[in-house]
């Protein structure tokens, strides 16, 4: 993947969606995801954005940095507006009514506090009734837009500034990240992903298949956050490629049912070297560590056994 | 030609908002409104309405798909109730703030605690502030004519806002009506198809809903008032142009036997009915009193309020909502702040009745013209009296 990487900024459509000149911190992985999701998908697509990061740093009025039509409407309901865009471009087009006859895709976009925790009812309601549309979350692991307060996307261990790792409770953040990528794909779904910028080949190739997908495809995007994270803003890349590179954040997909990574790694890297460049972590002593490990290795375990058992029945 | 059909009323909306060829409706159930969607439904299912239903997981995602469709140029309606309508709320801000021409009718119903699904209009003076155009219909034939109209308001390109049509919920909703119904081709005459001022289309993107920086946000808000307060002129047109049509007339501000009246007592909703017999009886005794019903809530039809007061001492405002720790009710409230400055106003009296699907007899309003009349006379202040109430 290393070298393969170095071509994909040539290779990949030189066409922009996301104008220049929005207002995200610097090393925001964040709006580097969104560039690339804009060039995937091109043209033809309409987005429902939650609040949040990303709605403000690129839409203060009269700027804005979509050159794609683009919906904001509230904090919880990016996946009901976009559920009523795409049953009103698909009633529309058959009734000859709408603009365009070409097929439209349909985005609805969200941080990990739209999703997993406020989003959750309108996200699951979309999913259940079937709409071809994606929804792509950008998880940034805390309400980074309200100042890093934690989501339940928050991972353990991680402080923020309401789960702070104080003198008498020195963890952070005492529970697990929910796994919202298991909850959209209890729904029956065609398509979900994990994804992450730093492997924007995998990420493109993803959300160019979701897009393919008729009916719902989810998406869940890694998106490093250097304010939030406490890291140096030159890290965001190469963060989550070590996330990925030690099982932190996997990449895979799961395609009808059935399992598949996508970016495989011949060695795994200690989760300590995804911790330590990251100030949310560095209260944790060996302990907290060697907890982590655990967790992230059970985890994957648990991930490798869906994709071989995908792969039994494939054959 | 128009037909006489007994039906319930919920299903003749459900009629009118199909006779509108609407082409999205997103609804979640709620009592009392349930018939309603249910029926539009049923439409859509048997291919009489050529739209998409989209049964959504709350009334907060019903408000937000409306916002979705709407915006995207389809045209759009949904209907609830109470609790749900408590649901949109926040939603409800945003959708006239994006100037969306959503139709909705709100099936008046108490608002919880203690849960009740009987009448009342706690929920509809709950969202008074939401920037919704309000309109009131009193039977069957205003919630059908009044559906239709609401179509052709809202989507007028001097207006763009949403609609909500109430109609009491139960002691209309689920009663069965006479109704004149209109043809496909009448309607159609008189509602062409809507035509997006803006709307979400690749060919030529916009961004709705764009952060408001304090720069621009009171202009955006004293824009989207201005735009409200006219809408009334655009309403008496269209009330107007559908009178001359079906020969059924609506005004923003009705009156009944009010010529001469020294008092006049004022409803809102299907209680006017009970209200006019309680006029009779009181003019067969000899007393000067009349009916005035506010057909519009929002935008406050204020100028024509006023223009009714000319002999009038006394008003007696019903109120069916509490405001807690308010000084009235929420009727009252807004009629006594259009009045104030008026030379001569009348003494304005406050009561609240019909709470929870509590009734509201004749008697209940000739007390309510007594109590007024004689609270006048004494000049007493009270800040809401509550009728037929157990203390």
């Amino acid at each position: 993947m290393e070298n393969l990487n170095v071509y994909a900024a040539k290779m990949a459509p030189q066409q922009e969606f996301l104008a220049g000149g929005h207002r995200a911190c610097q090393g925001c992985a964040e709006l580097l995801a969104v560039r690339l999701v804009a060039k995937t998908l091109g043209h033809d697509y309409i987005i429902a954005n939650a609040t949040g990061c990303l709605e403000i740093v690129t839409s203060s009025y009269p700027h804005s940095a979509w050159k794609v039509p683009w919906i904001h409407v509230a904090f919880e309901n990016a996946a009901a507006v976009a559920s009523g865009v795409e049953a009103a471009v698909k009633i529309l087009q058959k009734k000859g009514k709408y603009p365009v006859d070409r097929k439209i895709t349909i985005l609805a976009q969200a941080g990990d506090g739209g999703t997993v925790d406020i989003g959750l009812q309108a996200l699951s309601g979309a999913l259940e009734r079937g709409h071809d549309m994606i929804y792509i979350c950008y998880d940034n692991e805390a309400y980074m837009n309200t100042g890093v307060q934690r989501s339940s996307s928050t991972p353990y261990g991680a402080t923020t500034t309401t789960s702070p790792a104080g003198k008498v409770d020195p963890l952070g953040q005492h529970t697990m990240k929910k796994n919202i990528v298991e909850i959209a794909a209890a729904h029956n779904i065609p398509y979900v992903a994990t994804a992450s910028p730093s492997y924007p080949f995998d990420l493109m190739e993803k959300v160019k298949k979701a897009s393919e997908t008729p009916g719902p495809a989810y998406i869940h995007c890694f998106v490093p956050c250097p304010t939030g994270w406490r890291m140096a803003p030159n890290l965001a890349v190469s963060i989550g490629r070590i996330a990925a590179e030690s099982k932190v954040f996997p990449l895979y997909e799961i395609v009808n049912g059935e399992y598949r990574m996508t970016v495989t790694h011949k060695k795994h890297r200690p989760v300590i070297d995804y911790l330590k460049p990251q100030g949310r972590f560095r209260h944790l002593n060996e302990d907290n560590i060697a907890e982590i490990q655990q967790q992230v290795d059970k985890s994957y375990e648990r991930l490798l056994k869906k994709v071989a058992m995908s792969s039994t029945e494939l054959d | 030609m128009a037909k006489r059909v007994g039906i319930e009323v919920s299903l003749a909306i459900s009629e009118a908002v199909k006779l509108a060829k609407v082409d999205a409706v997103a609804a979640y159930p709620i009592t009392p409104q349930t018939h309603i969607v249910e029926h539009l439904s049923e439409l859509v299912a048997e291919g009489e309405l050529d739209a998409a239903f989209i049964p959504v997981e709350s009334e907060h995602s019903a408000m937000s798909v409306c916002a979705g469709t709407s915006a995207a140029g389809a045209r759009t309606y949904t209907a609830t109730s109470s609790q749900g309508l408590a649901l949109m709320n926040e939603i409800l801000f945003i959708i006239p703030a994006l100037r969306l021409p959503v139709v909705m009718t709100i099936a008046n119903r108490a608002l919880s605690g203690p849960i009740s699904i009987w009448n009342d209009h706690s929920d509809i003076m709950s969202v008074r502030d939401t920037g919704w155009i309000a309109i009131f219909a009193e039977n069957g034939q205003e919630a059908f004519d009044l559906t239709l109209q609401s179509f052709k308001i809202a989507e007028d390109h001097r207006v763009l806002l949403p609609i909500s049509v109430n109609i009491d919920g139960f002691t209309l909703s689920h009663v069965i009506e006479p109704h004149e119904f209109l043809d496909q081709s009448e309607v159609d005459k008189f509602l062409p198809e809507y035509k997006p001022a803006v709307q979400l289309n690749p060919d030529d993107p916009v961004s709705m809903g764009t952060v408001g920086v304090p720069e621009i946000y009171a202009e955006a808000k004293k824009c989207q008032d201005e735009v409200l307060k006219g809408s009334i002129e655009v309403i008496k047109e269209v009330f107007a142009e559908f009178a001359e049509m079906f020969g059924r007339e609506y005004k923003v501000v009705e009156t009944y036997r009010a010529e001469g009246a020294e008092t006049l007592l004022m409803t809102m909703g299907s209680v006017s009915e009970t209200a006019m017999e309680a006029i009779d009886r009181m003019q067969e005794a000899g007393r000067k009193v009349g009916l005035i019903r506010l057909r519009l809530w929002r935008p406050f039809p204020a100028d024509d309020l006023r223009a009714e007061m000319g002999s009038v001492k006394t008003l007696a405002v019903l109120d069916r909502a509490v405001s807690f720790g308010g000084a009235g009710g929420p009727v009252a409230g807004e009629v006594r702040s259009a009045l104030y400055n008026v030379e001569d106003s009348p003494y304005i009296a406050s009561f609240i009745a019909g709470l929870g699907g509590r009734d509201i007899t004749v008697d209940d309003f000739i007390e309510m013209v007594d109590q007024a009349e004689a609270m006048a006379k004494a000049n007493e202040i009270h800040e809401y009296k509550m009728i037929g109430v157990r203390e």
